[in-house]
C-alpha cells in the first residue's frame, strides 16, 4: 500500500481543517457564539446535521487514496490506478460485476439470454447473475425469506452500534453536564434537552438500521441493481457522494478569496478600485455562465491532451478535470457574495466605530482586518451554505450538457445523464435513477434545511 | 434621467468590449482555426489542403491579434480579432462556421424561445404568488409548515428530475401530451403544455419560499396591523395591502428577467426539441461552432445589461421617492 | 381543463404534428443532427445523402431489390460504356494491358424530356431574361424563404448540367470531399482546380466566378443528351461514383441564382435548397425544427421493379411492381434529439419508422435458439416488422505502426498485434454494446461486398480456430504465448523488466463512454498489460491522428461503393495519414501489399481477383495493422401501413419506391394513444381536500381575533 494524494484529496482536507480551525475560533467569541447556540437549538438543523456528518463522513473515507499492491497474479491493472480506502473497503461492491442490468435484490439479469440446457439444446431464458442472490438454491421459493431474514440480522447490527455510540454520548454529556446518566438518558428520551438530543438520536437509529440492513443485504445482493455493464448501482451512488462534496465545498477556494479582497477593496477604498471592481464583476457576470463553463472545462480538455504525460492516470485526469471544474464554478459564483460585502462595507465604513479608528491612525488593512471583517463575516458563511446546494445541484446539469466532471468519475450527474435514456426501455429500468434521486436529494434536502437555519440565526435582519 | 441613461448606455461599452475580449481569448486558445476546420469538413477524405483553404476563406490563416506585416491601420484590422469581433457590436454577427447567417437564425430562433419563456415567466409568478398568499393567509397552521416543508423538498431535485419523470408520466403513461417537439402557429400550445408545467412546477420551491418571505416582511409592518384593527377581514388585508406593497420587489425582480427571456431555457429547450435560442447555444457548444458561442455570449451580456438598465428605470417608476442621477 | 378536453376533440391529444396530418400519404421520420451540407459537390454523410439522394439524380443508381448491389441507369438510357485509349488517344481493345491503357473514357447518353423541379431560378420574363437573377433590395425585403418566390419554372436537363456540376467539384471554395481524389483520375481537374484558384486569389474572396467561361479537358460535351468522362489510366470504380450525388446535373442558373448576396445573408443558398431532377422537392428546409420534402411534379416516368432477389414475391415487395413512382407524396422529417422521446413517438404511431438504439433493443428484439433476431410479442401484437442488414461498414481498433513500441512490421511486433487481436473479445463486446446487432471481422471485406468468404476459409487463421462449424477465438492462453514470443512474458519487458504500456486515443463523448472504456481496460488487463486511456475530444484526437502521434486507436469506415478496393485503400503505403492526409490511419506500409492492392484495384471481379484479395486478406492479417473488430448489422423497424421497405446500405434515393397506407395509420394511431385523465382528476381532488381542514383552521382564527 502506497499512499498518495490528489490533489482535490488535499484540498478537501484543507477545507475540513480551515472549518475546523474556524469553529475552533468562533467557540471563542461570544457575539460568534450566541447566533451558533440558536442554529444547535433547531431540530432540523441539527438532524440535518447528522446526515450531512455521515455523507462527510464518506466523503472523507473516499479521499484517502493509496495505490494497492499488486497481487500475487501479478494483474497489472490494479497497481497503476489508486484506490480509495471506501474503496477498498466496499472491495466486493466494486467488484462483483453482472454483465448486465438486473434489478434490486434480483436473483435474474434483466434481459434473457441463450441458456444451455441440459440436453445440449439451448433455451431463451433469463439467467442467473453471477453474484447477486448466488447463495440461494432455489431463487423463486428462498428469495423474499432470506431478504427478510438477512434484512432484520442486518438491521440488528445496526441497532447494536446505534445503542454503543448512543450509550457513549450519553456518558459525554452526562461527564461535561456533571449529571448522573440514568438523568441524562431520561431527559433525552423525553426530549428535555437543550440540544435535540432525541431526534439526533433517532436520525442517527434511522440511519445506522438502514446502513446495517444495506450492508448485510449488500454482501448477497445488488441493493440498487446493477448499471448496464453490471456494475452496482449502490456503488457508484456511493462514490457519488465524494464528488458532490467537493463540488460543493471546493468552489469556497476560488469564491471566498476573490469575493473576500475585491468585495472589501470596493466597498472600503471606493473610487477608481471600486470602479475597477465593479467592472469586473459586472462583466464576468453579463457573460452566460453555461458558456463560460463550457469554455473553461474545453479549455483544460485542451491542456490536457497536450501536456498528456504529466497525466498518465485516468484517475489523475478525472481528478483534475474535477478540481478545474470547482475552480470554474467559484469563478462564476464569487460575483454575488462580492457585491453583497461591497455594500456591507460601504455602509460599515461609515459607522462611527470605523472612522474614530481611521481619525485615530490606525492602517487600512488593520481596519479591514479588525473592524470590517468580523462584521461581515455571517454574510459569508450564509452564502457559503446556501450556495453548498446549488453547486451540487449544478454539477448535474452541466453534466448533461457534457461540461461537468469526467465521464469516468462516478457523480450522481452521470448517474441521471447515462440513466436517462434507460426509462424507456420495457420494462423501464428505473433504479439507477431512483438511488441518484435518494442520494442526491438526501444531501441537499439536508443542505437546504441547515443553510436555512443558519440564515435564520445568523442574519440580524431575520434574527429577532 | 436622460443624462442618466446615456450614462449608463456608456458604460455598456467598456463591458461589452470586456465580454468580447474575454471570450475571444477563451474560444481561440481552447479552439484553433485547425481544429474548427476540421470539425466543420466532416470525417472522410479531408486532406491538409482543405484545411488549408477553408481557413483562407473564412479569414481564418490571418493573426490572431497584431497582424506584422500589414502596414498601419491594417495591422489591426487585418487580423481574427478585429474581423471577427467588431461586427458583434453591430450586432452584424456573421456567419457560423457551418456558413450560416447568425443573425437570420437568431430572428427565426427567438420566437419559440419567447414562445416557453413568457409564459413560463407569468404563469410561474402568478403560480407562486397566489401559492404564497395562500400560505400567508394560512399561516400558523399546518399547511404552512407542510407547505413549506413540500418547497423545501421541491427546491432540492434537481431540475433534470422533473424533466425526465413529467415526460414520463404525462407523455408517456397518461398520453395527454405529444413527448417533445414544436410546431409554430396555432399548434404551438400543445407542445407548450408539458414544458410549461415542468418549468413551474420545477420553480415553485424557492419561487414560493421567496414571495412567502416578501409577504411576511410586509405583514408585520404596522399599517398592516392597523388595517386589521379597523375590522378589515384577513383576505382584503392580503390583497388590498400587502400585495400591492409588496409589488415593488416583485415587479423589479421580473424585469431584470425580461431581456433574458430570448436566451430561452438550456435545458427545457433541447430535451423537448424546441428550437429556440437555447437549444441553438447547446448544439453550438457541442457541435464547438464557437462564432454561434461567441454571439450568444454577446447577445446574452448585451441583454443582461439591459435588464439592469430596466431594473433602474422601474424603481423610479414605482416609487417616486428614488430618484436617479 | 374544459378548453383541453373540447379542443383535442378529434385526434389524439398526443399527437405531435396537427390534426388530419396522419390521413394523407405523408411519411413521417426524423433527424437527430441537422445535415450540414445539402449541396451535391459537398455532402458526404449518410445522414446527407438520404436527403438529396431523394432531390439529386446521377446517371446511375442501385437497383432497389436486387443482390448483391448492381447498378443499373437512372437518368442515363443505358449503362454507360467504356473505352481504353492509349497515350496517343488510340482507341484500345477491351482486353487491353493494364500498362498499355494511359486513359479510358465513360460515354454517358442521357435519357430525353428529363425537367428540373420548378423552381424560382429558371423564372424568365417575357424577353426571355431572367426574372430573380438580379433581385433588387426592394424585391428581396419580402422574401425570407424559397416559397416567398411568387413564380417557378423549369427547364429540360442537357448533358452541359452534368458537366457544370463535375467542374463545381473543382471549385476551392466549395470543399469537395472527393476532389483531391478526382484530380488523380479526371483529366484536366487539378489544372481546372488551380486556374479557378488562381483566379480566385486575383479576384478576392468574394468573388463569384463563372463555371461556364472555364473548361474542363476530362469532360466533353458531345450533345444535349450525351457526354464523356476522360481518366488517367484506368478506374474500374468510377462506374460507382456515377451512382452517387457528386455526378448529378447542376443548372447554371441555379449556381448564379443562389450567389446573390442578398439571398445568402438569408441563409438561402445551394447548400440549404437543392435544385433536382428527383423524385421529390425540398419544399422547407428548417433544420432546427423540420425538413421537409415534396413530390417533384415535373419527375420523369419511372416504375417499380419487376424483379428482384428471391423472396420478395413472398415478402410482398412486388406488389408494386410495374407501377409508376413515387408513392409518397410528402416527406415530414422532425429534429428529433434524444432517444427517449423518439421511441416512444415510434410507439404511438407518431414516426412510421424507426431505428433501433442498443437503449430499447430489448423491448423489441429477441433472439431466437437459432441466433436469429425476432422480435418481441408486444411488438408483434402492434404489427411492427423488422427489417435488417449487415452494413457495408467496417469497425476496427487500429495501431500507429510509426509508433516505436506497438509499431514495426518485423516478427516481434506482428506478434504483440496478433496477441492484442486475440485478447480483444469483440464476439462479449458485441453482446454487450450492440445488443448482438454485428459480426466479428475476419478481415477488411465486410460480407455483402466482393471478395467475402464465409466459412473455413474466411476466417482469421491468426485470431481464430475453426471449431465444429464455426470459427472461434483462439484462447487468452494463445494470445499470453504470443506476446511471450513477443518479447513481454506477462506483460513484462524482458530486457527492461518494466510492465508493458500501451496507450489508447479515444474521443469520449460522455458518460456513456465510461463503461465502454472500462471494458478495454479490461481486455488489455487479461494480458497483464496496463491501457492507459487519453480521451480527448475530436479536434485533439484528430489533430493527433494527423500528426501520427496516437498509439492504438477506434476508427470506423462505411463504403462509398459495393466493391473491395474501397476498403483495401485504407491500408495502401501512399494514402498514409501521418504527412499525407489519406485515409490510412493506421500508417500502415507494406510493399507487397502495396503491389499487390494496385493489381487488385483494376481487376473485373472474377476468380483471379478473389485469388489477390485472399493474398491482401493473409498480409493484413498476419501483420494486423487493425484489431479487425466487427461490422455493425442495421436493424430497423417499421409499422405495419409503411410498405416496400427493403433496406438497402448503397441505395440513397429508396424513398420513391416505398408506400404508405394512411388509413390503417390513422386507426391505430387512435387505438394507441388513448388520453387517460383521471390522475390528474384526482390530484386536483386531493389538492383541494387539504385545502378544506385549513380553511377550517382560518375561520376559526379569524374568529378568535374578532371577538
Amino acid at each position: 500500500m502506497i499512499p498518495t494524494l490528489f490533489w482535490t484529496d488535499g484540498l478537501f482536507f484543507l477545507v475540513l481543517a480551515m472549518a475546523g480551525a474556524l469553529v475552533l475560533v468562533m467557540r471563542r467569541r461570544e457575539h460568534f457564539r450566541r447566533p451558533w447556540r440558536t442554529v444547535s437549538r433547531s431540530t432540523p438543523a441539527m438532524v440535518s446535521l447528522v446526515v450531512i456528518a455521515v455523507y462527510l463522513a464518506v466523503g472523507i473515507v473516499d479521499s484517502v487514496h493509496f495505490f494497492p499492491r499488486a497481487d500475487a497474479a501479478g494483474s497489472a491493472a490494479g497497481a497503476n490506478e489508486p484506490i480509495s480506502l471506501l474503496d477498498h473497503w466496499l472491495g466486493g461492491l466494486r467488484t462483483r460485476t453482472e454483465k448486465t442490468y438486473s434489478e434490486p435484490f434480483a436473483a435474474y439479469a434483466y434481459a434473457k439470454e441463450h441458456l444451455p440446457t441440459a440436453d445440449g439444446g439451448q433455451r431463451w431464458d433469463y439467467p442467473r447473475l453471477t453474484y447477486g442472490g448466488a447463495h440461494l438454491v432455489d431463487p423463486e421459493s428462498e428469495r423474499v425469506r432470506d431478504i427478510a431474514v438477512t434484512g432484520v440480522r442486518g438491521a440488528g447490527q445496526g441497532g447494536l452500534m446505534w445503542l454503543i455510540a448512543a450509550a457513549g454520548i450519553a456518558a459525554l454529556i452526562a461527564r461535561s453536564r456533571r449529571e448522573p446518566i440514568g438523568r441524562v438518558v431520561h431527559r433525552v428520551a423525553r426530549g428535555q434537552t437543550p440540544l435535540p438530543w432525541r431526534a439526533m438520536l433517532l436520525t442517527l437509529l434511522l440511519l445506522c438500521v438502514g446502513g446495517g440492513a444495506i450492508a448485510e443485504w449488500s454482501a448477497h445482493y445488488h441493493v440498487f441493481g446493477t448499471d448496464k455493464v453490471g456494475a452496482d448501482v449502490l456503488y457508484q451512488t456511493i462514490k457519488s457522494i465524494r464528488t458532490g462534496l467537493l463540488i460543493g465545498t471546493l468552489t469556497t477556494f476560488v469564491t471566498l478569496p476573490l469575493a473576500l479582497v475585491l468585495g472589501l477593496a470596493a466597498g472600503y477604498f471606493r473610487g477608481w478600485a471600486d470602479d475597477l471592481i465593479q467592472y469586473l464583476y459586472t462583466t464576468l457576470n453579463s457573460i452566460p455562465h453555461v458558456l463560460l463553463i463550457a469554455a473553461a472545462i474545453l479549455l483544460t480538455q485542451v491542456y490536457m491532451a497536450k501536456h498528456e504525460e504529466a497525466f498518465a492516470s485516468l484517475a489523475l485526469r478525472a481528478d483534475l478535470r474535477l478540481l478545474f471544474l470547482c475552480l470554474i464554478l467559484g469563478l462564476t459564483n464569487w460575483t454575488g457574495l462580492c457585491r453583497l460585502l461591497r455594500a456591507e462595507t460601504l455602509k460599515l465604513r461609515e459607522l462611527e466605530y470605523v472612522q474614530a479608528a481611521r481619525a485615530l491612525g490606525v492602517r487600512d488593512h488593520g481596519i479591514l482586518l479588525r473592524h470590517i471583517l468580523p462584521n461581515v463575516f455571517h454574510i459569508v458563511l450564509i452564502s457559503v451554505v446556501l450556495d453548498f446546494s446549488g453547486l451540487v445541484l449544478a454539477e448535474a446539469v452541466l453534466s448533461y450538457i457534457n461540461i461537468g466532471v469526467d465521464p469516468t468519475t462516478e457523480s450522481w450527474g452521470n448517474m441521471i445523464n447515462s440513466a436517462r435514456l434507460e426509462l424507456a426501455r420495457e420494462p423501464p429500468v428505473w433504479w439507477s435513477l431512483a438511488a441518484a434521486f435518494v442520494f442526491m436529494f438526501t444531501l441537499v434536502l439536508a443542505a437546504n434545511l441547515f443553510a436555512d437555519a443558519v440564515r435564520d440565526a445568523l442574519d440580524p435582519r431575520r434574527a429577532e | 434621467m436622460s443624462a442618466y441613461l446615456i450614462r449608463r448606455l456608456l458604460y455598456a461599452v467598456p463591458l461589452l468590449l470586456g465580454v468580447n475580449i474575454l471570450t475571444f481569448l477563451l474560444f481561440f486558445v481552447v479552439n484553433t482555426p485547425d481544429d474548427m476546420a476540421r470539425m466543420q469538413l466532416g470525417q472522410k477524405r479531408v486532406g491538409p489542403e482543405a484545411i488549408r483553404d477553408w481557413k483562407h476563406e473564412r479569414g481564418y490563416d490571418l493573426p490572431l491579434l497584431w497582424n506584422e506585416g500589414a502596414e498601419g491601420t491594417a495591422q489591426v484590422t487585418e487580423t481574427i480579432f478585429y474581423q471577427k469581433s467588431v461586427g458583434l457590436f453591430l450586432f452584424r454577427f456573421g456567419r457560423s462556421d457551418q456558413g450560416r447567417d447568425i443573425g437570420a437564425d437568431i430572428r427565426t430562433r427567438m420566437w419559440p424561445s419567447l414562445a416557453i419563456a413568457t409564459p413560463s415567466l407569468v404563469l410561474g409568478v402568478a403560480v407562486n404568488v397566489s401559492l404564497a398568499l395562500l400560505v400567508v393567509l394560512f399561516r400558523l397552521t399546518y399547511l404552512e409548515f407542510w407547505g413549506m416543508a413540500l418547497c423545501v423538498a421541491l427546491m432540492s431535485v434537481s431540475s433534470l428530475f422533473y424533466i425526465i419523470g413529467g415526460q414520463y408520466l404525462f407523455g408517456k403513461l397518461l398520453q395527454l401530451v405529444p413527448i417533445s417537439g414544436y410546431d409554430g402557429g396555432r399548434d404551438a400550445w400543445r407542445f407548450l403544455i408539458l414544458p410549461l408545467t415542468i418549468s413551474v412546477i420545477s420553480g415553485i420551491g424557492s419561487g414560493v419560499r421567496w414571495y412567502r418571505t416578501l409577504f411576511l416582511d410586509e405583514v408585520e409592518k404596522d399599517y398592516v396591523r392597523t388595517a386589521r384593527a379597523k375590522g378589515l377581514g384577513e383576505l382584503r388585508v392580503l390583497f388590498t395591502h400587502v400585495l400591492r406593497n409588496a409589488l415593488i420587489p416583485i415587479l423589479t425582480g421580473i424585469v431584470v428577467l425580461l431581456p433574458l427571456l430570448f436566451t430561452g431555457s438550456l435545458l427545457n429547450e433541447s430535451f423537448f426539441a424546441i428550437p429556440g435560442l437555447g437549444s441553438y447555444t447547446i448544439d453550438a457548444i457541442q457541435q464547438q461552432d464557437f462564432a454561434i458561442v461567441r454571439s450568444m455570449v454577446y447577445l446574452g451580456s448585451t441583454l443582461y445589461i439591459l435588464g439592469l438598465l430596466l431594473t433602474d428605470i422601474s424603481y423610479t417608476l414605482v416609487d417616486p421617492r428614488v430618484r436617479l442621477h | 381543463m374544459a378548453i383541453l378536453l373540447t379542443a383535442c376533440g378529434e385526434g389524439p391529444w398526443n399527437s405531435p404534428y396537427p390534426a388530419g396530418a396522419a390521413s394523407g400519404r405523408t411519411l413521417f421520420a426524423s433527424f437527430s443532427e441537422r445535415p450540414k451540407h445539402l449541396d451535391p459537390a459537398r455532402a458526404y454523410s449518410s445522414d446527407e445523402f438520404r436527403i438529396i439522394g431523394q432531390v439529386y439524380e446521377p446517371p446511375l443508381q442501385y437497383h432497389y431489390l436486387q443482390r448483391p448491389y448492381a447498378l443499373e441507369p437512372l437518368t442515363a438510357g443505358v449503362l454507360p460504356t467504356v473505352r481504353y485509349l492509349d497515350r496517343d488517344l488510340k482507341v484500345l481493345p477491351d482486353d487491353a494491358p493494364e500498362a498499355a491503357i494511359a486513359y479510358s473514357e465513360y460515354a454517358i447518353h442521357l435519357k430525353p424530356g428529363i425537367r428540373f423541379q420548378p423552381h424560382p431560378a429558371f423564372v424568365r420574363d417575357s424577353e426571355g431574361a431572367y426574372r430573380y437573377h438580379a433581385l433588387t433590395d426592394e424585391q428581396l425585403a419580402s422574401i425570407a424563404r424559397l416559397d416567398d418566390f411568387g413564380e417557378r419554372a423549369t427547364r429540360e436537363v442537357t448533358a452541359e448540367d452534368y458537366a457544370h456540376q463535375i467542374k463545381r467539384l473543382a471549385h476551392p471554395q466549395l470543399h469537395s470531399p472527393i476532389a483531391e481524389l478526382m484530380k488523380t483520375y479526371i483529366v484536366g481537374f487539378r489544372e481546372l482546380a488551380d486556374v479557378l484558384k488562381r483566379d480566385l486569389d486575383a479576384r478576392g474572396p468574394r468573388a463569384v466566378l463563372d463555371l461556364r467561361d472555364y473548361a474542363l479537358e476530362g469532360v466533353q460535351v458531345m450533345d444535349g443528351q450525351h457526354y464523356r468522362v476522360r481518366l488517367h489510366g484506368k478506374y474500374p470504380q468510377f462506374r460507382f461514383w456515377l451512382a452517387m450525388p457528386f455526378f448529378a446535373p447542376m443548372p447554371w442558373e441555379a449556381e448564379r441564382f443562389y450567389s446573390q448576396p442578398g439571398l445568402v445573408a438569408k441563409n438561402i443558398t445551394l447548400d440549404w435548397y437543392p435544385v433536382g431532377t428527383g423524385a421529390y422537392q425540398l419544399i422547407e428546409n428548417n433544420p432546427n425544427r423540420r425538413i421537409v420534402l415534396g413530390r417533384n411534379p415535373y419527375f420523369h416516368d419511372e416504375f417499380y421493379p419487376t424483379e428482384g432477389e428471391p423472396g420478395d414475391r413472398e415478402s410482398g415487395l412486388l406488389v408494386n411492381a410495374g407501377n409508376r413512382l413515387p408513392f409518397i407524396d410528402r416527406v415530414v422529417l422532425a429534429l428529433e434529439k434524444e432517444t427517449i422521446p423518439y421511441w416512444n413517438k415510434f410507439l404511438q404511431g407518431y414516426y412510421d419508422s424507426s431505428g433501433l438504439a442498443s437503449d430499447n433493443f430489448d423491448q423489441a428484439v429477441q433472439f431466437s435458439a437459432q441466433g436469429n433476431a425476432e422480435l418481441t410479442r408486444e411488438m408483434l401484437a402492434q404489427g411492427i416488422s423488422l427489417e435488417t442488414a449487415v452494413a457495408a461498414s467496417s469497425y476496427y481498433m487500429g495501431f500507429n505502426l510509426l509508433d516505436p513500441v506497438i509499431g514495426g512490421l518485423d516478427e516481434r511486433h506482428c506478434k504483440l498485434r496478433q496477441a492484442l487481436s486475440i485478447a480483444l473479445d469483440y464476439e462479449e463486446f458485441i453482446t454487450i454494446f450492440m445488443n448482438g446487432r454485428g459480426i466479428p471481422a475476419q478481415g477488411m471485406v465486410p460480407p455483402g461486398i466482393f471478395g467475402h468468404l464465409d466459412g473455413l476459409r474466411g476466417i482469421n487463421p491468426y485470431v481464430y480456430d475453426w471449431v465444429g462449424n464455426a470459427p472461434r477465438r483462439k484462447s487468452i492462453e494463445a494470445a499470453r504465448q504470443r506476446l511471450a514470443e513477443a518479447g513481454y512474458p506477462r506483460g513484462v519487458d524482458a530486457v527492461t523488466g518494466k510492465p508493458l504500456v500501451l496507450y489508447l486515443d479515444i474521443t469520449a463523448r460522455g458518460p456513456d463512454d465510461k463503461s465502454l472504456l472500462n471494458w478495454y481496460r479490461k481486455q488489455f488487463d487479461k494480458l497483464g498489460i496496463q491501457l492507459v486511456l487519453r480521451a480527448t475530444d475530436y479536434n485533439q484526437f484528430q489533430q493527433k491522428m494527423a500528426n501520427g502521434n496516437a498509439q492504438i486507436f477506434q476508427w470506423g469506415w462505411n463504403a462509398d461503393y459495393p466493391d473491395p478496393e474501397n476498403f483495401f485503400f485504407l491500408l495502401y503505403g501512399p494514402n498514409r495519414k501521418a504527412g499525407l492526409g489519406g485515409e490510412n490511419a493506421a500508417n500502415y506500409q507494406s510493399e507487397r501489399f502495396d503491389r499487390l492492392f494496385e493489381r487488385m484495384r483494376n481487376m473485373d471481379d472474377g476468380p483471379a481477383r478473389l485469388e489477390v484479395i485472399q493474398q491482401l486478406q493473409e498480409i493484413v492479417r498476419h501483420d494486423a495493422p487493425w484489431i479487425f473488430g466487427y461490422h455493425p448489422k442495421s436493424f430497423a423497424l417499421h409499422h405495419a401501413w409503411f410498405r416496400n421497405l427493403k433496406p438497402n446500405l448503397m441505395a440513397n434515393n429508396d424513398l420513391k419506391y416505398q408506400l404508405i397506407e394512411p388509413a390503417q395509420r390513422v386507426a391505430r394511431q387512435r387505438e394507441w394513444n388513448r388520453p387517460r385523465v383521471w390522475p390528474l382528476l384526482v390530484g386536483l381532488i386531493l389538492f383541494f381536500a387539504a385545502l378544506v381542514p385549513a380553511w377550517h383552521g382560518y375561520r376559526r382564527r379569524q374568529r378568535a381575533s374578532a371577538l
